[in-house]
């Protein structure tokens, strides 16, 4: 199912549509802890994790700064996406060109990713050239130029791919189902802004953002790598000591997702993509783990989920289905999700919605919820700890979600302690409320569409 | 469970367009070629039923990452059963004789472990990551389905469901990937990497029980696998736990040499064009059949790993700047080329338009920097800056466990060898600035290439 190896293009399909259920799941800590964590304190006040390693010569730096593309004024969608393309074309004194250069010859790759909810950062670099690309780094973060030929060329490259994804049918779908679930909310709206949107933004607009969101008071951090805690704490203070204290981010409200709609994106596609949703659990709320392990049993991601048993074992319906909790910080939903042939959609359908009555009415077993502790609990390490650049999305991820470094201590207990009851109470919750269900391709019964 | 590697490599460099706005994918395709840890401490053995083993010790995490190679990928398939090779790899998950279906999956999910496979044109791999002390439980299950798979009527009907969804969800839902396939069937006339590695539709739909026995018994031997083992583990132990489960497994047919057929000459310019309402923004590709480092002599596969990176391979590249940065007339553009085939292998150039430019602009424009290296060649700096770009991806592929094991297992089944990876970056070092020239001379005539257009319907462009 997790495809190690796809093929690149239809990854970015594929991900247009699942990327919300595979790719928000909540950051978890192993039950026994590989990593230790420092929490470093720099002397103007800057914080961060620190995992220090010294078996790969090499540093990776990620940061987050609160307020994602919600931070997009309306009428100008896509300024802080736009943004996220433009770090690299120029800092301080140094223009687009020249700026590239040295980074390559620094041997660092710098990153900036832009999230609904955040704004993330992130560098890897070769620890002996660390001081060349932490002043890089340091510039793009402080002192980006957007100069106006850069920002004109990064724009229309943004407005090529949504010119170019105008007519794909699975962009429209997320666009439908966004709109579906949140209304008029920041969420419903494109990342990527669109081509009226973008027309509207000048670098001004940029600068102006950028004032706003890159400050101290919204600034998260994690460090992996080869550098000790005092090397880091002097580093913390160059690269961010510049930045302003406080940041000024718009309010953006909690959201309910609207359930209970049908939606149809007709295609005549030869294959039918399906999407459910049912509500979700907040990351703060005591029965989060209840709820995560009854989804985990009912579609998380692995080959012994009961979707993926009834779905595609039993019936070879669809070559993947899972569900999974989708949690932003204003709203949360679970989501289902699977592609199936035109002439058994239907029965796709059917199949889905006896599983998550089954498990509404019924819940789990007790041999079930043994097996989803178990897995649960020990796939963090796993999930978490590939590389240093996973470990340190590990350390911002907590961070964000505010669970605090002694997480993964605690973690394997509030997992534990997790009743059959509590689950069955969360699925009875969730699983009894009629879902928002999209299709993308034919029509359901096959003859009208 | 599954995934088909490169099956369409045409849509890689799309992908540089999706992902326009992050750096990691301008080196990514360079990391994969080859690297090697620095203090060379990977082990090697072979058991004395064949099966080759290597092990790359990785002490950060209580992890380890488990994978069984077989050397046998979809380009291996006997004529008009397309497929059989990635459908096989899905069988591989059904029950055997000594566990129940499913009993090897909900042991490694249990457990907290990952495990899935994949199958490419060269080879066929499954892996668990899971805790250092389950790896005896993963190599028994893994040792026992290398022989003793129950394969009903029932089992192979409802899986070869899966695989024909698996076809419409990669391939019949996306235009790249269809005229993917068709340009893969006009580039290569003869070599099987011709066919997909998911299969034809019309093939797949015919795969059976006796096609899977066959293609099992035939292939599936410890003498046509490697084992890889990377992570928190000592060489003693792997070997120790190794003889006493894969050892254990009878020595199977010998197999043949995998020689297959071979390019003829190409005397021809070669066109394939795909329009289709879901398309809005042209774009283009052209490849050329070029060698991979199984079939490279004399530096060649280096070199052209070097051209590639020089030409296209990133931002800072030669059609990146020309194209995008400076002129303006491309929202993408680019080069690739990837090495690790056992047979000759593709390189490729890429663009889409942008703004006011047509794509024969674009075009014409990454012809004419083709042409500027094969008359001028590249100079010194880009050469030296392009081998850093090699020497530090290598730095980084070590950070990642399971990507070692990858690089190791997909080197072995490709016909290299771990020496073949641990002299790669001095070999990448030795590259000439005019051995650059000269493979881009050799390969590269626009005369003998194939290009590839997808384009939106006819009426919608003007």
């Amino acid at each position: 199912m997790n495809a190690l190896r796809q093929n690149a293009f239809t990854h970015v399909a594929v991900t247009a549509l699942l990327a919300v259920i595979f790719l928000t799941l909540p950051a978890i800590m192993p039950a026994r802890a590989a990593v230790t964590i420092q929490q470093v304190k720099s002397e103007h006040g800057i914080t961060a994790w620190l995992v220090e390693d010294y078996s790969v010569p090499i540093i990776s730096i990620k940061f987050a700064f609160r307020g994602g593309t919600t931070q997009d004024p309306v009428d100008k969608e896509g300024l802080v996406n736009l943004m996220t393309g433009l770090f690299d074309e120029g800092a301080g004194d140094i223009e687009s060109e020249a700026f590239q250069n040295r980074l390559d010859d620094a041997g660092a790759e710098m990153s900036f990713d832009a999230g609904r909810d955040a704004l993330y950062g992130s560098m890897r670099m070769l620890a002996e050239q660390k001081d060349e690309a932490l002043e890089l780094l340091r510039l793009a973060v402080e002192k980006p130029r957007f100069d106006q030929a850069p920002f004109d060329r990064i724009r229309s490259q943004v407005v090529a791919g949504i010119m170019a994804n105008a007519h794909d049918p699975e962009t429209t779908a997320r666009l439908s189902w966004s709109k579906a679930l949140y209304g008029d909310h920041p969420y419903s709206r494109q990342d990527e802004g669109t081509r009226e949107s973008l027309a509207r933004i000048t670098p001004d607009d940029l600068k102006a953002l950028h004032g706003k969101l890159f400050a101290r008071d919204n600034l998260i951090i994690g460090v992996v790598g080869a550098i000790d805690a005092e090397t880091l704490k002097k580093e913390l203070d160059k690269l961010f000591g510049g930045l302003p204290e406080k940041s000024e981010l718009t309010t953006v409200t909690d959201v309910e997702p609207k359930l209970g709609h049908e939606i149809d994106v007709t295609y005549d596609l030869s294959q039918t993509t399906l999407r459910f949703a049912y509500p979700g659990v907040s990351r703060d709320q005591p029965e989060y783990f209840a709820a995560y392990l009854m989804n985990h049993i009912l579609g998380g991601g692995t080959f012994t989920s009961r979707l993926f048993q009834e779905v595609r074992e039993k019936r070879g319906l669809a070559y993947g289905v899972a569900s999974g909790l989708v949690n932003y910080d204003h709203s949360a939903v679970l989501a289902i999700s699977t592609a199936t042939r035109p002439d058994r959609a239907a029965e796709t359908v059917q199949v889905i919605r006896d599983e998550v009555k089954r498990m509404a009415e019924q819940g789990v077993t007790a041999e079930e919820l043994a097996a989803a502790k178990k897995y649960v609990i020990g796939a963090y390490a796993i999930n978490n700890l590939n590389d240093s650049a996973s470990i340190a999305n590990t350390l911002v991820g907590l961070q964000l979600d505010k669970l605090g470094a002694d997480y993964m201590e605690r973690r394997v207990d509030l997992i534990n302690t997790v009743t059959l009851d509590e689950v069955q109470a969360e699925a009875r919750k969730l699983l009894s409320v009629a879902p928002t269900i999209m299709v993308l391709g034919q029509a359901l019964d096959g003859g009208k569409g | 469970m599954t995934s088909i590697a490169d099956a369409v490599r045409w849509t890689r460099h799309r992908c540089i367009t999706a992902a326009l706005l992050t750096f990691a994918l301008a080196i990514s395709s360079v990391a994969s070629a080859a690297d090697q840890p620095k203090d060379s401490d990977v082990d090697e053995f072979m058991l004395d039923n064949g099966m080759e083993v290597v092990i790359i010790p990785d002490h950060r995490a209580p992890v380890v990452t488990h994978m069984v190679w077989y050397k046998i990928g979809s380009a291996d398939e006997p004529p008009g059963k397309s497929g059989i090779a990635h459908f096989f790899e899905h069988l591989m998950f059904k029950g055997t004789t000594n566990h129940k279906p499913g009993e090897f999956m909900a042991k490694v999910a249990e457990i907290g472990g990952q495990q899935n496979a994949f199958t490419s044109y060269d080879y066929t791999a499954f892996y668990e990551t899971v805790s250092p002390d389950a790896l005896e439980t993963m190599m028994s299950f893994e040792a026992d389905r290398m022989r003793n798979l129950i394969l009903t009527d029932d089992v192979i009907k409802t899986e070869r469901d899966v695989v024909l969804e698996e076809r419409r969800a990669r391939i019949e839902t996306s235009p790249e990937a269809l005229l993917s396939e068709e340009i893969n069937a006009t580039l290569y006339q003869n070599q099987p990497y011709r066919i997909p590695v998911i299969g034809w539709m019309h093939e797949m739909e015919q795969l059976n029980r006796a096609d899977a026995v066959a293609f099992y018994d035939r292939y599936y031997a410890p003498n046509n696998a490697v084992l890889v083992v990377a992570g928190d583990v000592d060489a003693q132990t792997v070997k120790a736990l190794a003889e006493k489960t894969y050892g254990k497994v009878a020595r199977g047919p010998d197999l043949p040499p995998r020689i297959r057929p071979t390019e003829p000459e190409q005397n021809t310019k070669r066109t394939v064009t795909m329009r289709d309402a879901r398309v809005s923004v042209p774009s283009f590709q052209k490849s050329w059949v070029v060698p991979s480092y199984h079939t490279a002599k004399d530096g060649e596969a280096e070199a052209l790993d070097v051209l590639s990176e020089i030409l296209g391979g990133g931002t800072m590249s030669r059609i990146y700047q020309e194209l995008v940065v400076k002129t303006g007339i491309a929202s993408s553009a680019g080069a690739s080329y990837s090495g690790t085939y056992l047979d000759d292998t593709s390189f490729t150039i890429y663009g889409a338009p942008r703004g006011e430019a047509g794509i024969e602009q674009v075009e014409t424009a990454i012809d004419a920097e083709i042409r500027k290296i094969v008359r001028d060649g590249v100079t010194e700096s880009e050469l030296e800056k392009a081998k850093n770009r090699f020497v530090r991806a290598m730095i980084f592929a070590r950070d990642s466990q399971s990507g070692m094991a990858n690089i190791y297992g997909a080197a072995l089944t490709t016909g290299s060898t771990v020496k073949d990876l641990a002299e790669w970056p001095e070999r990448i070092k030795a590259v000439t600035a005019d051995q650059v020239k000269a493979v881009a001379a050799k390969y590269l005539n626009p005369d003998r290439s194939v290009a590839g257009y997808l384009l939106p319907p006819e009426s919608a462009e003007n």
